[in-house]
């Protein structure tokens, strides 16, 4: 009998848990939203009315074991079948309560939250797009000051510290950090559009209380409203391939002021870099830059090394297309050019036209084609890419 | 069944010995202990493939597996488990005790009974083997989508996409000719005086599976075989730049997968209150509300589907019916569980092995019966979904509630089936330490999923490494216990104290009138229930 007290003992502890908001490793982390605030709130309630009405069940079930054993000579009640009218009453007694809770106790609290929860439009005073890639995010600022700032966020997790067999001593934030954070201004209903690239993923930040499929070729829609400044961190939550691990979700929250001044240093840093396009480069400018890139983006399916992981992931050591000629004779690129197949992807190679700009494209092309064992010897200007995409 | 035929065959004549036995053999015991030995034997192919999993999540950091193999596995790992372990080990029990239950020679379509059990070795290969194959480098790996196949990504998958799909279509072949056999049986050849409401509640379980089977299995193999021709014959079903939407499949699929968990669990609900009866000395409680609520539950498991992707997006009020719909599924169980623990009140209680399985079940799936019940919430499931937490709930149901049901049938009918009585020591022994490490192995799955562990994923942050710690060395106790039912199994089949024909002091039925273990032709003269 002691399996049933341990059993009893650990639901105890675990209801006792629910109650101790202190210690968010028993439950929800802090809620950062009111979406998330309602979550835990509705999660605490049900758990407590499930939580009694496993107890209350358990007891009486309990008692029966110990009370009611041929051990102890317990001799078994009248051995016929109650009448139908009797049966039915008694039946009807655990239907009833459970109708009880279900629609009135649970489902009232339950209407409310899913009407919250879905309405995204009201008040919302801001609108961002992510888009979910095979395995990175991409943030799009729609509209207000903010509008046209868009930037890609990888994992930033030190490339050796992921690797099998690594023993080290691992960061903090070890799979849940990134390069380009998501920054939201403190107290702002912001409307969030979600929608893929190549297959499902789910943005996904525990403290804020939303998830939401990212479908490719089609718009979902949630909100986020972070009432405290502060970093959030989630993860991709819908399996998505092999770096489905890989792909987290870091959020800033800031104060309007710190935002507007954010938004301002984004821009100019995104201008730059565009104007940078336009500027005629060196090769080995664009190799430094591209091995950058190449190592950020490109190196979980082609290795470091250009070698490929076959047959799903074809090396690019050697290979026709990143050592073949990428424009025709009238100057235009060539279809299944090394060029093509970045802009556009082909089967599981997704397209990095909308994830990189034209001088990220130039520079890891001109990469992957003058290193990696590959020496073509040619150079692809930003301008060519600029030129390319319309 | 004329009188005259039964008689012709009650020798032993006509059957071959040796392996031909067991490969032309059309008798009910034989194909029965055949579904319950490849059930056994799967049992361990798809924990060996967990225990990677918990061996790889032992601690962060990837230590033994690629995430391409840690995506194989998980997905395999479900595939084998519901498909080629708890099924074909509920069909086993069917085979085995339905004629027996209901006074008849053998089942009515004993051909297509051989035929249903022949397709299922072939499904596990074609499920296995590019596996197996890519252990030894060739190939790129069986599908690692999980075994839910979600497109894009089973689109985009390798060739052991088509393996899974083709293994999907023998399973469900092989599933619904066991059901067409089961409810011609059921229908055709029960005792005279047995009507319909006085069947055995086993035979009930499994009369509404058989429905449920029969309605969405075929809606699966369309599902698998639009994703099939997405994938090589230039269809766009699933595909939004054809016009075709992914969330498409998610519909189609958990309208079959959503039946699917009370296809694995209501043959389950048939046989518990069957053992509870038996250890209570004391004739089950309620056995009309136990059969409609079963029929309600049966009803109600093809209309709620929609709850396994609430986050996939959908309008509001498809969202608050789906809601409600599902949460109403816990009034008829509500029911059940009612019915259960009266039978047992004022019984006169033993526990010997099935008992004590029987009853640490239904505090087990209560758990994941009421933790189903709080995931039906919307805003919460927004949180809940695809994180641990699920994963824990589900194991509460398809491990507790399904297999450790199963174990339970197996320790109450392992005597009639073999004529030997099992070590009780033994499975005593099995039974706490299959309960404790179960509840170790699981219970910090909530609090990871409470936590923000999503599932599938091979390596995590630091802040998950105590559960996951938990977790991994409780399912290596879990997996390494089963040997203890292995062993107990095959010691009580090649001997042991001889059983009586009733075996249990307190069960009663046809299957108890007749001697340990049955003649090869079960009832030769049909019996008459009053």
């Amino acid at each position: 009998m002691q399996g049933f007290r341990k059993i009893g003992l650990g639901v105890l502890a675990m209801l006792a848990s629910l109650n101790a908001y202190a210690d968010y490793s028993w439950n929800f982390p802090l809620p950062a939203t009111p979406m998330a605030l309602d979550t835990l709130h509705v999660h605490n309630k049900f758990m407590t009315i499930t939580g009694i009405i496993f107890i209350v069940v358990l007891a009486i079930m309990i008692y029966s074991i110990f009370a009611h054993r041929k051990s102890k000579s317990y001799k078994p009640v009248a051995d016929k079948a109650p009448s139908t009218a009797v049966e039915i009453f008694w039946t009807l007694i655990p239907f009833a309560i459970l109708l009880l809770i279900d629609f009135v106790i649970m489902g009232i609290p339950a209407y409310h939250s899913v009407i919250m929860m879905e309405d995204t439009r009201d008040k919302a005073t801001m609108v961002i797009k992510i888009t979910g890639s095979q395995w990175r995010w991409q943030y799009e600022y729609m509209d207000g000051d903010a509008k046209g700032i868009k930037f890609v966020s990888n994992l930033s997790t030190p490339k050796e510290q992921t690797e099998k067999g690594f023993q080290g001593v691992k960061d903090a934030d070890y799979l849940l950090e990134v390069d380009n954070r998501l920054v939201l201004p403190v107290g702002e209903k912001v409307r969030v559009l979600m929608t893929a690239t190549d297959v499902l993923h789910n943005w996904w930040v525990p403290q804020f209380g939303s998830s939401r499929v990212a479908v490719p070729g089609f718009l979902r829609e949630t909100w986020v409203q972070v009432d405290r400044a502060g970093t959030y961190r989630g993860q991709c939550k819908e399996l998505c391939g092999k770096g489905h691990g890989y792909m987290p979700i870091v959020v800033d929250a800031v104060p309007m002021e710190e935002f507007k001044v954010w938004v301002a240093a984004k821009k100019e840093e995104l201008s730059k870099a565009s104007a940078g396009a336009d500027k005629e480069w060196t090769k080995e400018d664009l190799v430094a830059t591209g091995k950058g890139v190449y190592e950020k983006n490109c190196a979980v399916c082609h290795q470091v090394s250009g070698a490929g992981l076959p047959p799903a992931f074809p090396a690019l050591t050697g290979s026709k297309i990143a050592n073949g000629p990428i424009f025709g004779a009238d100057g235009k690129y060539l279809k299944d050019s090394h060029l093509d197949r970045v802009l556009n992807g082909v089967r599981v190679m997704p397209s990095w036209k909308a994830l990189l700009n034209d001088t990220e494209i130039a520079a890891v092309i001109t990469y992957e084609r003058n290193a990696l064992g590959n020496s073509v010897g040619d150079v692809l200007q930003p301008a060519q890419v600029k030129a390319a995409r319309q | 069944m004329s009188t005259t035929t039964v008689a012709h065959h009650e020798e032993h004549h006509d059957h071959p010995a040796g392996i031909m036995r067991w490969l032309t053999t059309t008798n009910h015991k034989d194909i029965g202990t055949m579904y319950l030995t490849f059930s056994l034997i799967m049992f361990f192919v798809g924990g060996s493939m967990i225990l990677a999993i918990r061996a790889e999540l032992f601690q962060p950091g990837l230590q033994l597996l690629n995430p391409e193999f840690f995506n194989q596995l998980i997905g395999v790992h479900a595939l084998v488990m519901i498909f080629a372990a708890l099924m074909p080990a509920a069909t086993g029990f069917a085979n085995w005790m339905i004629p027996l239950q209901i006074g008849a020679p053998d089942m009515a379509l004993p051909r297509l009974n051989n035929w249903g059990f022949w397709l299922l070795p072939p499904s596990a290969i074609l499920l296995t083997l590019p596996f197996t194959l890519a252990l030894f480098g060739i190939g790129d790996g069986a599908l690692a989508t999980g075994w839910t196949f979600y497109p894009p990504l089973s689109v985009q998958g390798g060739i052991g996409v088509d393996f899974a799909i083709f293994a999907v279509h023998l399973l469900g072949i092989s599933s619904v000719l066991g059901s067409i056999n089961i409810i011609v049986t059921l229908f055709n050849m029960r005792a005279p005086g047995m009507t319909l409401m006085k069947m055995p509640m086993f035979a009930w379980g499994w009369l509404i599976t058989a429905f449920l089977l029969i309605a969405t299995i075929p809606v699966l193999a369309g599902a698998v075989t639009m994703l099939l021709t997405d994938r090589h014959f230039g269809t766009h079903f699933f595909d939004a730049a054809g016009g075709g939407d992914p969330i498409m499949f998610q519909h189609l699929f958990w309208f079959f997968g959503h039946p699917e968990v009370y296809i694995l669990l209501l043959p389950v609900w048939g046989f518990i209150p069957q053992i509870l009866e038996t250890f209570s000395r004391k004739p089950m409680y309620g056995y009309k509300a136990q059969v409609y609520s079963l029929w309600a539950i049966g009803a109600l498991a093809v209309v709620v589907w929609a709850h396994h992707f609430f986050t996939a997006g959908m309008p509001v009020p498809a969202l608050l019916y789906f809601m409600y719909s599902t949460m109403a599924i816990s009034l008829p169980l509500a029911v059940l569980f009612f019915c259960w623990i009266k039978t047992m009140w004022k019984g006169s209680m033993s526990f010997e092995t099935p008992m004590l399985f029987a009853v640490g079940w239904i505090i087990l799936f209560g758990i994941g019966g009421l933790t189903g019940l709080v995931l039906a919430d919307v805003a919460a499931d927004a949180q809940y979904h695809n994180s641990y937490f699920v994963v824990a709930h589900f194991h509460y149901t398809l491990f507790a509630g399904g297999i450790m049901g199963i174990m339970a049938g197996t320790y109450y009918w392992l005597p009639k089936m073999t004529g030997h009585m099992y070590s009780e020591k033994l499975g005593k022994l099995h039974f706490w330490l299959t309960a404790i490490s179960f509840n170790l192995t699981f219970i910090p799955q909530f609090f990871l999923g409470l936590a923000g562990m999503p599932r599938r994923i091979p390596d995590y942050a630091l802040q998950f490494a105590e559960f996951n710690m938990i977790s991994s060395i409780a399912a290596f106790v879990l997996g390494f216990s089963q040997l203890l039912f292995v062993y107990n199994i095959v010691s009580c089949a090649r001997g042991g104290k001889k059983a009586t024909d009733q075996v249990w002091e307190g069960a009663k039925g046809l299957e108890w009138t007749l001697p340990s273990p049955p003649p090869y032709h079960s009832f030769t003269e049909q019996p008459t229930v009053k």
